[in-house]
């Protein structure tokens, strides 16, 4: 398991990024898997940023966990932010027009769409939400 | 993100290279968007954009919106990944995807 703590703010998301990205191509995760973590680590990662401490300043920690045996990859979020479980928020109607459209509330959804499990508990004044993705290594 | 434009009478074509993410989106909005007012044709390419997060649907959407009002929008060059997204979220009805 490898780990790494970030300030909680968006100028810190290409950081966020470059490591998520390192521990995938370690394990020779395909392009179009890579993009699909990325939108969602990108989607966390700025709802910690945005709303976990209000005006003041913060740190969100990620803790990437590789299972060899299963193949996939579980990203952890943890955070010591007001309480807020990003899972409870409604999913968008994907079926409107553009005029119709609200605009956010798209991230999360499109998370629950391509990760194959996310879970969010409150435990010990963190938020901390896990997410785990099935991966196609090319050599396993 | 490089946002490379190429104006022709009322047609406007952006070429968008890099990521369309939370820390580019607002960029390319504040970009465009004062500069559309006289646009009837609005070709985005994407044939170098790696990467759509929602924070760039955001932006696509307001795009979308203005660009309805006033003429066309259409996206061209979509890679298989960002097309995903597209496809979840229910954009490639709202968008006009070449």
């Amino acid at each position: 398991m490898v780990q790494k703590i970030f300030p909680a703010n968006d100028i810190f998301l290409k950081d966020v990024m470059t490591f998520t990205e390192e521990e995938m191509v370690k394990v020779n995760v395909s392009t179009k898997v890579i993009t699909q973590v990325k939108i969602c680590v990108e989607e966390i990662f700025v709802n910690i940023a945005h709303y976990a401490y209000g005006d003041e300043k913060g740190e969100a920690k990620i803790s990437i966990l590789y299972d060899e045996y299963k193949n996939a990859m579980t990203f952890i979020f943890e955070d010591e932010g007001v309480p807020y479980n990003p899972l409870d928020k409604s999913d968008p109607d994907t079926t409107l027009s553009a005029e119709e459209r609200k605009i956010g509330g798209l991230g999360i959804f499109i998370c629950k769409k391509t990760m194959d499990d996310i879970q969010y508990k409150y435990e010990n004044g963190k938020n901390i939400l896990s997410m785990t993705k099935t991966l196609d290594s090319k050599y396993l | 993100m490089e946002i490379l434009k190429k104006r022709d009478g009322e047609t406007l074509k952006v070429d968008l290279v890099g990521r369309l993410d939370t820390t580019t989106g607002p960029e390319l909005e504040s970009n465009l968007i004062d500069e559309l007012d006289d646009v009837t044709e609005l070709i985005l390419d994407f044939e170098q954009l790696d990467y759509v997060s929602s924070a760039g649907l955001r932006v696509l959407l307001v795009l979308q919106k203005k660009m309805n009002k006033q003429g066309n929008m259409v996206i061209r060059n979509v890679s298989e990944s960002i097309i995903e997204v597209f496809d979840i979220t229910g954009f490639i009805d709202i968008l006009t995807i070449e």
